[in-house]
């Protein structure tokens, strides 16, 4: 019953931060709501059960995803415009 | 027959993978393009577990109070895919660098006129 | 005009997709403790599946525990061996790519935690990252996750000093050597037993460290592989500040 919970949560919260990634023009903000989305999707792959995958995810999504972008909008603009 | 938990991740993927869609689309900033295909490189991987899901099974390592286990073998696909995502979106990115410096705006002209 | 198109193709691939997704439900239907596959034409359930054998005989067959790993590494290990090829070729692009090294960076001092903090966790964030790939048969984990946090150790070294750097060459020559090493296995597999990527090692006991033939050493060279390539990536996009 706890499971079903969290797993609506992480689904409304997913939904939310990919909504806003896509629409804002600050592309900053952008990229970190993709990092969120990235971190809250390996919670709910613990919720599914499987543990390998949650800590590549974690480690590879929310980290060097997102380490990337924020260097590569670094050196290029900042405002979408 | 227990629908109760695979539910919300099928809305979450069906929902991720349109949202990620209309962003490839309909923007015009490259780099804006680059972040919704990753948003569905992140869709297609939670789509590819919650079909291993079996209702009431646990992790796939061997254990000897349990008698049913999860799917392994789409766990062993994705793990393989989310490292080819992020080596991807890497070159794509130093791409993205390169052109900048030769044309000096992140906009790509021509291509289809709406 | 584009976006109303754009917004139109979003909307019918999603109700597109929620009644694809409807049927795939019906899947996850199993009766009993093995799980058969129902076949969704006619109705009739499979004697045997390939997940369920993979299950049930992976500790007799190939002495580890934990059964994502033997099916990486040891039932489907010339897919592995792809996907080593496509983070070498990404790398090398990457490094093809970006090669002007522009003169003056804009050094900005980080925070004094930030400082005494990294260098604080930066050897526990190797050894956790070494514990997770020597370990990939007993625990959960493996080769990709203990790169991955390796890589993540050297990030937060380079966002704590801007000066911070890994040699070229020794990064170069690691990763060299751990794929050599990858493909060297794989033919000592060719030439003692009967095909490439074959298990020639005993067995042993499972649940002991020193078990399950050829895996640990094929995730140890992984790790080392996939640790140097990640770190070389962003290492790379960073130096090249204007």
């Amino acid at each position: 019953m706890m499971l079903v919970i969290i797993a609506w949560i992480i689904a409304i919260l997913a939904i939310v931060a990919a909504i806003y990634a896509v629409e804002t023009k600050d592309l900053l903000s952008s990229a970190i709501a993709m990092g969120i989305a990235s971190l809250v999707v390996s919670i709910m792959f613990l919720v599914l059960q499987a543990p390998d995958v949650a800590i590549t995810e974690a480690s590879i999504g929310a980290g060097l995803t997102m380490a990337v972008f924020v260097y590569a909008i670094g050196k290029t603009k900042r405002w979408e415009e | 027959m227990n629908y109760a938990l695979v539910t919300p991740c099928y809305i979450a993927v069906a929902a991720l993978l349109s949202i990620g869609l209309y962003g490839v689309v309909s923007k015009r900033n490259l780099m804006k393009i680059f972040i919704s295909l990753s948003i569905m490189e992140t869709g297609v991987n939670l789509l590819l577990i919650t079909i291993g899901y079996v209702p009431e099974g646990t992790a796939p390592i061997e254990n000897a109070n349990f008698t049913k286990y999860v799917d392994p073998l789409p766990q062993a696909l994705v793990l393989t895919a989310i490292v080819i995502g992020l080596s991807v979106t890497a070159l794509a990115i130093a791409m993205l660098i390169s052109y900048y410096e030769k044309k000096g705006s992140l906009e790509y002209k021509g291509g289809m006129k709406w | 005009m584009r976006r109303y198109a754009g917004a139109a193709i979003a909307i019918i691939f999603f109700a597109f997709s929620i009644g694809i997704f409807m049927q795939l439900a019906s899947y996850n239907d199993y009766e009993g403790s093995n799980y058969y596959y129902k076949n969704p034409v006619n109705g009739s359930l499979a004697n045997e599946s390939v997940p369920s054998h993979y299950v049930k005989e992976t500790k007799n067959e190939t002495g580890a525990i934990n059964a994502v790993t033997a099916i990486v590494v040891e039932y489907r290990g010339f897919d592995t061996l792809g996907e080593v090829t496509v983070l070498f070729t990404s790398a090398t692009g990457v490094s093809f790519l970006l090669y002007h090294v522009y003169k003056k960076l804009k050094k900005r001092e980080a925070n004094l935690i930030l400082k005494e903090g990294s260098k604080l966790v930066l050897p526990f964030a190797l050894l956790t990252g070494a514990y997770i790939f020597i370990h990939g048969h007993l625990t959960p984990g493996g080769g990709f996750p203990g790169g991955s946090i390796i890589a993540s150790g050297f990030l937060l070294m380079m966002l704590a000093y801007p000066e911070f750097f890994v040699r070229e060459k020794s990064l170069s020559y690691s990763e060299s050597m751990a794929g050599s090493i990858f493909v060297i296995i794989g033919l000592l597999g060719l030439l003692f037993a009967t095909s490439f990527l074959q298990n020639f090692i005993p067995i042993g006991k499972p649940g002991y460290l020193l078990s399950a033939g050829i895996i640990p050493l094929i995730y140890i060279a992984i790790g080392f592989k996939v640790g140097s390539e990640l770190s070389s990536i962003v290492q790379k996009l960073k130096e090249v500040e204007k």
